[in-house]
């Protein structure tokens, strides 16, 4: 039985008892018909569920990726002086580091979710656009490939930071520039197809009766995120064109020499930006919102709220850009507007934390695995949300730019944040994507060992920031020395933790005990009504919603 | 009584040097300092409101929470309540939160009205910075000069021990009188950097085409130190600000003192040139200025970096014809990271670097260049401008 979102804002009991008719969903004899196999399987998959695995299985190749280069810049941090690279190579790692991370772990890892589960969620047999689905999906390897093969050029990959900063990008790039560009655009064609398909597939492929406010919190959220991604993705494919051109064919959008405003690139990237680290926190979310109730053995406080809170963080993302840029000189101004708006943002960010606290208030909670990170979660990504607040107080923030202070905080929201709500849901919805329950034991380890780790990892970089440590750099006074070692020790041990999550997986798929259709007693949703594993076909009929 | 002078403002400068850098040491590791003007104090007390009010939040938010975790726990016996909608609450917990932010903005608006108005300065200073260093100019002083980092490579590399300020020592620091509003104007030359110190709390971009404004008035006097912000290419986090802050007596000494040592410069600059120097000395003059000015791109051994940094080594540049290679230093190149070293360097210091560029790591050129023969380059250069 199901009985996916509350329905409307008169409560009515005995609606809360219908049952979403699913059985004709579940025709796993459909199934054995031609499954394909081997390479072909996953090259010319147009299967949504297929599609989902290999988001998530590449994005968790690049959490690897750029959690390696993390390693590397933490070495180096270890202790003052420069020991292990070059600092030219330093700025690589950081600038890759970020690239891999925001575009290759988390936003992949939000689409496979979102292929995975917005189907089933929303009873349609598949994504509206498979084939699209699939092209999205297989020119992202190349974007990274090519990112990261820069990195073996003459002259290195990218060194300019993540947000590539005129002219130190134009003028002062390296030779490998281009290709950096063209993977950034890659990048971008495929975010875009990914956002137009969960559009065309929430607008069109609901099952009957699955009304908007009955919507799980967590297609709600995809929604809104697919309709930033598709606003701000040719706003950044702009303003890496325009440094190729600059760089390459003497334009001079970013050259104050030919007319042109270094700072214009600032606004141009930050109006891409801001919105773009909602897109990591958005589908985040509507995770916890999914995962909080089904633990608590409650329905989500505040549903309707949730949805108009989720919608107003989109529309003021739009209109915060510039406090990336405080110390860029703007008019007094225009630095008041940013800093009023951006501690707007804190109003339906706290209305989100309320609710989730509400939701737990009185609950019958139980502590499955699920449940201790998205608990984690709130905690941690509301520190972030604090800091966050603090760093749009704009004379404090003269003092927070640009260290570590940031660092802590865009981590705290990043990795606290959007990576452990992957991680609630990799555990959530594993089961139903395995048909086998994880290792509950080693589940533990990994939990335990990544909270631990991460504060450690994280929290003192806060002091570093206070303390008067600018970030993006190599090698660092001394009075900074203990705390980064600290910092060093806390990044190690996170980055070990990660391989714990790397074998529970494997394990996973390979066996353990096998999982029902709803391993979760009182989670709500129809993923919860096919089987585990779920078939290659789901809902080849819809099912019934009212 | 010069020399008494001089030796007053010495021995001022060594106890501020040694009570600012215990007052370094001292400063707090792990929170934002205090500063030492009354900007950043008030940034300051901004920020520890700021704080305590996210912990009262995060006390009451994680105790309602954590409460809830101990108590409503199924394994307890809990029973799930029902309720799960409530306009009332929603819009309670909506309206507070704006309350508190109000309350928030208030002092943040005021301080940040301050530390925009640069009105009424007594000084003005010129910022300007470059790949990898500053250049301070005193507007209406014609006193001018650039500020490099002073940290050896050999601190860098470990080979020798770190000194207490490493990598936050400079070779000419900027000097400040306290009590005096100065103005700060920023800009650069290359790519974007950034001007801080937390004592001030001033951190303002410099950009290049563009002119930034910030000020501060020094309460005590000391040195601060603070670092470039901005990532600014592979020597960013070897780019420190230094500043020292005197009495406003001393100051006025030390104005007057610098621009007689900088009198004393130029006309040793212009006996340099009816000077010829040996093929020895300017090797190794050349050696030092290449290591402290040229080697962080080209790299002490001349090769570059493939793809980012051309190399000496070998290069036709250095080969070729002598000109040329003066026109490289001289000008620097355009739309390149080589930067034109006709201000940075003394045609005796360019003269040098290059005999020394035509003649290490097997260049072997044999040619020496005097300083006549890059100021008759400069000459040279500017008549051909005017026509």
């Amino acid at each position: 039985m199901s009985k996916p979102i509350e329905k409307a804002v008169k409560s009515a009991p005995a609606e809360a008892q219908t049952t979403a008719n699913t059985t004709i969903a579940i025709e796993g004899d459909h199934d054995h018909h031609h499954a394909p196999k081997g390479l072909t399987r996953w090259l010319y998959s147009t299967s949504h569920k297929d599609i989902g695995t290999l988001y998530l299985w590449f994005s968790f190749a690049m959490f690897l990726t750029g959690g390696a280069m993390a390693m590397i810049i933490r070495a180096e941090l270890f202790q003052p002086g420069l020991q292990l690279v070059d600092p030219q190579f330093f700025n690589q790692m950081t600038t890759v580091h970020g690239l891999v991370m925001v575009f290759g772990a988390v936003m992949p890892a939000f689409t496979g979710l979102a292929n995975w589960m917005i189907p089933m969620m929303i009873g349609a047999p598949d994504m509206a656009l498979p084939r699209m689905n699939n092209l999205s999906f297989w020119i992202l390897p190349f974007a990274f490939l090519i990112l990261i093969g820069s990195l073996f050029l003459p002259g290195g990959g990218p060194d300019f930071g993540w947000t590539f900063y005129a002219p130190l990008s134009t003028t002062y790039g390296p030779d490998s520039t281009a290709l950096f560009v063209f993977s950034v655009h890659i990048m971008g064609i495929s975010s875009i197809m990914g956002a137009i398909n969960v559009i065309v597939t929430i607008v069109n492929m609901r099952a009957p009766g699955m009304t908007w406010f009955k919507l799980p919190m967590f297609v709600w959220t995809w929604l809104i995120t697919a309709f930033l991604l598709i606003a701000v993705m040719p706003v950044l494919a702009g303003a890496v064109t325009m440094v190729l051109t600059d760089k390459y064919f003497g334009t001079s959008f970013f050259d104050a020499a030919g007319g042109g405003d270094p700072v214009m690139f600032q606004h141009i990237f930050w109006f891409f930006g801001h919105p773009e680290v909602y897109i990591m926190i958005l589908p985040s979310f509507g995770i916890i919102s999914a995962i909080i109730p089904a633990f608590s053995g409650k329905k989500l406080f505040g549903y309707h709220s949730m949805v108009y809170a989720t919608c107003s963080i989109a529309l003021l993302s739009f209109l915060v850009w510039a406090h990336h840029m405080f110390t860029t000189g703007m008019p007094v101004f225009a630095e008041l507007f940013f800093m009023y708006c951006t501690m707007l943002i804190a109003v339906p960010t706290g209305v989100k934390v309320f609710n989730w606290v509400a939701t737990m208030w009185r609950g019958a909670m139980t502590f499955e695995t699920p449940m201790l990170f998205a608990i984690a979660f709130i905690v941690l990504f509301t520190i972030g949300g604090f800091s966050g607040l603090m760093l749009a107080i704009v004379p404090a923030d003269f003092q927070y730019h640009d260290t570590y202070f940031v660092v802590a905080h865009f981590h705290y929201v990043l990795v606290s944040g959007a990576v452990f709500s992957i991680m609630a849901a990799a555990y959530y919805w594993l089961p139903k994507w395995t048909g086998n329950m994880y290792d509950q034991k080693l589940s533990l380890w990994h939990f335990w060992c990544s909270i631990i780790s991460v504060n450690v990892l994280f929290f003192p970089m806060h002091f570093l920031g206070l303390a008067g440590m600018p970030r993006r750099i190599p090698d660092y006074a001394i009075q900074f020395a203990d705390i980064n070692q600290i910092v060093s020790i806390g990044g190690f041990a996170f980055g070990l933790s990660q391989l714990i999550f790397l074998w529970l997986v494997i394990k996973c798929i390979r066996g353990g005990e096998k999982a029902t259709a709803k391993p979760w007693e009182r989670a709500e949703g129809l993923e919860w009504t096919v089987p585990s594993p779920a078939p290659h076909h789901t809902f080849t009929t819809p099912p019934k919603v009212d | 009584m010069k020399r008494l002078a001089t030796t007053l403002a010495l021995l001022t400068n060594v106890i501020f040097i040694t009570f600012s850098s215990s007052s370094w040491s001292e400063q707090n590791d792990y929170n934002m300092t205090r500063g030492v003007t009354g900007i950043s104090e008030q940034v300051y007390e901004l920020h520890m409101l700021i704080f305590y009010i996210c912990c009262a939040i995060a006390f009451i938010v994680f105790g309602v929470m954590f409460f809830s975790i101990f108590r409503h726990r199924k394994s307890k016996g809990a029973v799930a309540a029902n309720f799960h909608e409530s306009t009332k609450v929603e819009i309670i917990w909506t309206v507070i939160p704006v309350i508190i932010l109000i309350a928030m903005a208030i002092p943040a608006t005021k301080t940040l009205v301050a530390m925009e108005d640069t009105s009424q300065s007594d000084l003005t200073v010129k910022i300007t910075g470059s790949q990898w260093k500053w250049h301070y100019s005193y507007f209406g002083e014609d006193v001018e000069f650039f500020s490099l980092l002073a940290t050896s490579q050999k601190e860098i590399e470990g080979i020798e021990a770190k000194g207490a300020h490493y990598l936050l020592e400079v070779d000419n620091p900027l000097v400040l009188p306290i009590n005096r509003k100065v103005r700060f104007l920023m800009t650069s030359d290359d790519v974007i950097h950034s001007w801080w110190v937390p004592d001030f709390a001033v951190k303002k971009d410099t950009i290049p085409g563009f002119i930034n404004e910030a000020w501060t008035k020094i309460d005590e006097p000391g040195v601060y130190r603070g670092q470039c912000a901005e990532l600014c290419g592979r020597a960013h986090g070897f780019m420190p600000v230094v500043v020292h802050a005197m009495a406003e007596d001393d100051f006025d000494q030390w104005m007057s003192d610098k621009k007689q040592e900088l009198a004393l410069q130029k006309a040793a600059a212009q006996e340099a040139l009816t000077q010829d120097l040996s093929m020895e000395d300017l090797m190794g003059q050349g050696e030092s200025i290449y290591t402290a000015r040229c080697a962080v791109c080209h790299q002490a051994n001349g090769e570059g970096i493939p793809g980012a940094f051309p190399a000496i080594k070998g290069s036709e540049i250095a080969k070729g014809p002598v000109m040329a290679h003066i026109d490289v230093l001289v000008n620097g190149r355009a739309g390149t990271a080589m930067q034109a070293f006709a201000n940075q360097l003394s045609d005796q210091e360019i003269a040098a670097v290059i005999t020394y560029q035509r003649n290490a790591w097997g260049n072997d050129t044999g040619d020496t260049v005097q300083a006549s023969d890059v100021n008759a380059f400069k000459a040279q250069d500017s008549a051909k401008e005017e026509i």
